[in-house]
């Protein structure tokens, strides 16, 4: 492990002052830490945001539920307000990793790292989503661009998601077996004016599945998706699933999410 | 006092380790000390052109950087195969040069090639960075099936080919076959699987110059063997100047059983530059460079006639050894292998054939069953698919081919000395409910599910072992066990076992032996080991050796320690010494109230002589002291078996499988602590599940291995499994006076046939281990593709 400049930032404004071409925002540390650990990633600069107390936190309003940055994932999993709500979006916090990653991983850390398998960015998607940063407002479906890859610019903090409250909704994953990551994970929500179908593990990157929403939009019913052919163009294919089955995966996935709903 | 064998003691070891209070080589600190970090290949084959070092001797904190000649030069010999194996035309097996840092060629991903010591393990590590090494290529060698046929690693051992091993009677099994009326064949893989062990591989060595010793603390199963080998062959230190320390340690499964380069270099090293050096590898460094388990690719026949009774068994094996023969790497698809592979069947003909390749892969060498596993999956999937043919119940056709006459004389090599195995499988369909099975198979298909049920009947052939016939066999070492116990004057008492508890609950165990033995209670006695200075030599913990061989010796030594009580008893008491017995603590004169208990015999052996007048309560010519040492060689393996059965659920549109129902029944002869070995047998269950559905070490075709973290090599987790239903049947061993028999490889033994026998009977298709979710899917797929187009 490479030695690094350890700044607890007390403001949003303090951490993006600090920040340059080689550092990096400290929040859960789920994924910098392991990577700085093994060699895979090195910084000058590591700036905690996690006493910065603007980032954490949960606001339920009628139409939205807002979450901080900083929050953890076992406070998302706890939340009653949050689970009268979206209780897909508790069920998801529940069901990422393990009890320690939930005790220190962050949503905010989880959609910027923006791995292809994480579950948050499927959410973000579903429920049509506001990333707000500390300089503007991003949608969901602008947010995510690839790989590991967002939008996000350098110095630029991330301050809260805003989830959009569907009417019925619900996430289901297939966890790889070893590292519990999600080969395919679908999340299903069905707003006034239509569905999202988001689908993560599945490609290079978190997207919306076009044909199932579609599909869903006129029909809600697991029934509809039968006719729904899911190409496996695209897909990751490594040693524990090949594209075919991820494809499989989606169109099975996709509708027990539905009849979970 | 009530006998404590037999009974839930609850393991002495726990509140320790579980508190956090456990000592782990990784504990233990010296002054002064340095830490080592491994420069390692990044190719799986390659020419070292050269080894540059300058940069990195400049980097801060750096101590010393020693490379393969370095050790050349001190004359520091190579790691060694520890077993001699024989070709079938009677040549020696071939083994290449193992240098502990290597000279010439590095031969797998994680081979040592240098070592970095620096003040702290941050320096070590970035000036191990700056170590440049310029590697000429070479294509690796990886595949199992195709080593014999790809480019040749060592210039000395052709086809890549370490030996072409046979044992049976090829005319006899050709002649069986012309007369079977069915002959059913099967091709398979056993996957090779990385240990694990939760605690990884850690070495510290101090080096004190003034008296010339080495104290080695290391995470082995065998601290005794690996005293011997690293000063008989590595040449580090003489035997008395070494001194070898295994503290505790957190599971091996085998893989700590061996010295490996580390815990040589570190010695070795820390002599050197005459300052203590720590070096504990990282998990990524356990993935590549523990040695790995299984890896065969077999092909098995099984000659039969109509009404299932089996007539011969032949059995194609390659195994890979991995790109050095390690020390029991090679006994382990031989002896260990071929003899279990007829099953637990009377087997009139049969013949085991391994060729065992090199590839540069790590070192391959015994995992929990080591052999065993891989015989059973062999003929417990060949039987199973006989009973298909035939239109036979799979329990029926193995009923039938059991033999019922004990002593057995097993095909191949084993005089099996008792066992009901019928009783076995009765009980195990009982517990499990046999018969309600289809019930339960149409309450699945009911929910979308096929559920499969499979069986697996075992033997196997451990506590390691008669020495005289290993030795004849080939092992460079006898496989007796020793035992000292020690009374201390006030009575209780140190059990000294050259034996290594590295999770088996030995502290617990042995001390119940013990007790019971001398009628001290369990509290006042302490079971020590893992420190060659103390107690006498031992061969270690594995193949399910350490109650059968070890606590028979700690029984010799108590029933020493009995007879010299007898003999000063009866002096103390004035009687003759044929009138005394001793029971529950006391030596007490036949037909009379007179009596001593053993704490007064202890204190009266320490302390002979009274105030005031020259009397001794020693008979003439008995030494003070009571103390009594016994090496115990056991004249026979012990034979544990039983049936396993197993149910599956799985869904075919995902095809995930599920472990629905498990019944385990065992006979592993008297059993000590029922606690300790329903631990050993959950154990062994899961990481034979973890093979047949989960695990599998997985290298690309340059050689890099591709599982070498939890994100990618599956380790199976509580949440995996159902509740076990144990049960025992006992019919105690005739080998050792305990009456026991091994018991903590039997799970990994016998679950992944009875698993993969229950997901075949569920898809209807043949598959490999390991189960995963997609391979199960395609067959479903397949099957159903088939299905449509038969309609």
């Amino acid at each position: 492990m490479k030695t690094f400049n350890y700044h607890s930032a007390k403001d949003v404004k303090e951490a993006s002052k600090l920040s340059s071409s080689s550092s990096a925002f400290l929040a859960g540390g789920m994924t910098t830490i392991p990577s700085i650990k093994l060699g895979l990633a090195s910084y000058k600069d590591i700036i905690d945001i996690k006493k910065i107390k603007s980032l954490s936190g949960i606001k339920v309003t009628g139409k939205t539920v807002r979450i901080g940055s900083t929050t953890k994932h076992v406070e998302v999993a706890k939340s009653k307000d949050v689970k009268k709500v979206i209780p897909s979006l508790v069920a998801l916090a529940e069901g990422i990793g393990d009890p320690q990653v939930r005790n220190r991983g962050t949503i905010g850390g989880s959609i910027a790292n923006n791995d292809p398998s994480a579950d948050y960015p499927s959410a973000c998607i579903a429920l049509n989503a506001v990333i707000h940063t500390n300089s503007r407002k991003i949608d969901a479906e602008k947010f995510f661009k690839g790989m590991f890859e967002t939008s996000l610019k350098s110095g630029e903090i991330i301050e809260a998601i805003e989830f959009s409250i569907p009417e019925k909704s619900n996430y289901q994953k297939y966890p790889n077996p070893a590292s519990r990551y999600a080969v395919v994970g679908v999340y299903v929500a069905k707003h006034k004016k239509g569905v999202n179908v988001a689908v993560t593990g599945a490609k290079s990157c978190v997207y919306n599945d076009k044909d199932l929403s579609k599909a869903l939009t006129n029909n809600f019913s697991s029934s509809a998706i039968d006719s729904v052919r899911i190409s496996s163009s695209g897909m990751n294919s490594d040693i524990h699933a090949s594209a075919e089955y991820r494809a499989n995966m989606v169109k099975v996935f996709a509708k027990k999410a539905v009849e979970a709903c | 006092m009530a006998s404590l064998v037999g009974s839930r003691v609850e393991r002495k070891e726990d509140k320790k380790l579980l508190t956090g209070r456990g000592k782990y080589t990784a504990d233990v600190n010296f002054i002064n000390q340095t830490f080592a970090y491994f420069v390692r290949s990044p190719h799986a084959r390659a020419q070292i052109k050269k080894v540059d070092i300058a940069k990195a001797m400049k980097a801060s904190g750096v101590v010393s950087i020693l490379t393969g000649a370095d050790i050349a030069n001190d004359k520091i010999g190579g790691l060694i195969a520890g077993w001699r194996i024989k070709s079938e035309d009677g040549s020696d097996m071939k083994v290449p040069a193992h240098p502990p840092l290597a000279n010439e060629t590095v031969n797998y991903v994680g081979d040592h090639v240098a070592v970095v010591i620096a003040e702290s393990l941050d320096e070590a590590r970035n000036a191990a960075e700056l170590v440049k090494v310029d590697y000429k290529i070479l294509k690796a060698v990886v595949d199992t099936n195709k080593a014999m046929n790809s480019d040749q690693i060592y210039k000395d051992i052709p086809k890549n080919l370490c030996f072409d091993w046979l044992l049976g009677d090829r005319a006899k099994v050709k002649e069986a076959f012309e007369k079977a009326d069915k002959i059913i064949k099967i091709d398979l893989i056993n996957n090779r699987l990385i240990p694990n062990a939760m605690e990884p591989r850690a070495a510290n060595a101090d080096y004190n110059p003034s008296t010339e010793e080495i104290t080695l603390y290391t995470t082995s199963q065998n601290p005794h063997l690996a005293r011997i080998i690293i000063s008989a062959f590595n040449g580090v230190a003489p035997e008395n100047k070494l001194r070898v320390i295994a503290p505790d340690v957190g599971g091996g499964f085998g893989s700590k059983i061996y010295p490996y380069a580390e815990e040589v270099v570190c010695s070795w090293a820390a002599k050197k530059i005459e300052r203590p050096v720590k070096w504990v590898a990282d998990r990524t460094e356990s993935f590549l460079s523990d040695c790995h388990g299984r890896d065969h690719v077999t092909h098995a026949e099984l000659a039969v006639k109509n009404d299932g009774t089996f007539l011969g068994f032949k059995n194609e094996t390659i195994a890979n050894i991995g790109a050095y023969a390690s020390v029991f790497a090679t006994v382990t698809p031989t002896y260990l292998f071929g003899p279990c592979a007829t099953g637990v069947y009377k087997m009139p003909a049969a013949y085991t054939n391994v060729k065992a390749v090199f590839t540069n892969t790590a070192p391959v060498d015994a995992y929990r069953g080591a052999g065993r596993p891989e015989a059973t999956y062999t003929i417990e999937t060949l039987v199973e698919k006989a009973a298909r043919e035939l239109g036979m119940d799979p329990a029926e056709i193995r009923m039938k081919n059991f033999p019922t006459q004990f002593p057995f004389q097993q095909t191949l090599v084993h005089s099996v000395d008792s066992g009901d195995y019928v009783s076995g499988l009765k009980k195990a369909m009982e517990v499990a409910d046999y018969k309600g099975f289809e019930k339960r198979k149409r309450d699945s298909a009911s929910r979308g599910k096929l559920r499969g049920i499979g069986l697996c009947s075992y033997f196997e052939a451990c506590g390691i072992a008669p020495s005289p016939v290993v030795m004849m066999l080939g092992c460079g070492i006898g496989l007796w066990e020793s035992a000292e116990v020690r009374f201390n004057p006030t009575g209780n008492v140190t059990v000294f076992t050259g034996s290594h508890s590295h999770g088996q609950g030995h502290d617990t165990t042995f001390a119940q032996i013990a007790a019971d033995q001398l009628g001290v209670p369990i509290e006042n006695i302490e079971i020590s080991h893992g420190d060659t200075d103390k107690g006498p030599f031992g061969y270690g913990t594995y193949g399910s050796r350490s109650l059968t061989v070890g606590g028979t010796a700690i029984v010799k030594a108590c029933d020493k320690i009995i007879a010299k009580g007898k003999r000063v008893a009866a002096k103390m008491l004035e009687a003759n010494v044929d009138d005394v017995e001793f029971s529950n603590g006391e030596f007490v004169v036949a037909k009379s109230n007179k009596k001593k208990t053993i704490g007064e015999i202890a204190f009266a052996c320490y302390l002979p002589g009274t105030y005031g007048e020259v009397k001794s309560p020693l008979p003439e010519g008995e030494e003070p002291g009571l103390k009594e040492t016994s090496f115990f060689d056991p004249a026979n393996f012990s034979f544990p078996a039983g049936s396993h059965i197993c149910e599956v659920e799985v869904d075919p549109e995902t095809g995930e499988t599920k472990v629905a129902k498990y019944t385990a029944i065992d006979d592993f002869g008297t059993i000590i602590n029922p606690l300790v070995v329903e631990g050993q047998v959950h154990g062994g269950i899961v990481q034979g599940i973890g093979q047949a559905l989960y695990e599998n070490c997985h290298y690309d075709n340059t050689g890099q291995l591709v599982t070498a973290s939890y994100m990618d090599y599956t380790m199976p987790r509580a949440d995996n499994f159902p509740e076990f239903d144990l049960g025992f049947t006992c019919t105690p061993a005739t080998s050792n006076p305990l009456g026991t028999k091994g018991c903590g490889e039997a799970g990994a033994i016998a679950s992944p046939p009875a698993v993969m026998n229950a997901v075949m009977n569920a898809i209807g298709t043949e598959i490999s281990m390991p189960a995963t979710a997609e391979k199960v899917w395609k067959a479903c797929n397949q099957n159903k593709k088939k299905n449509s187009e038969a309609a």
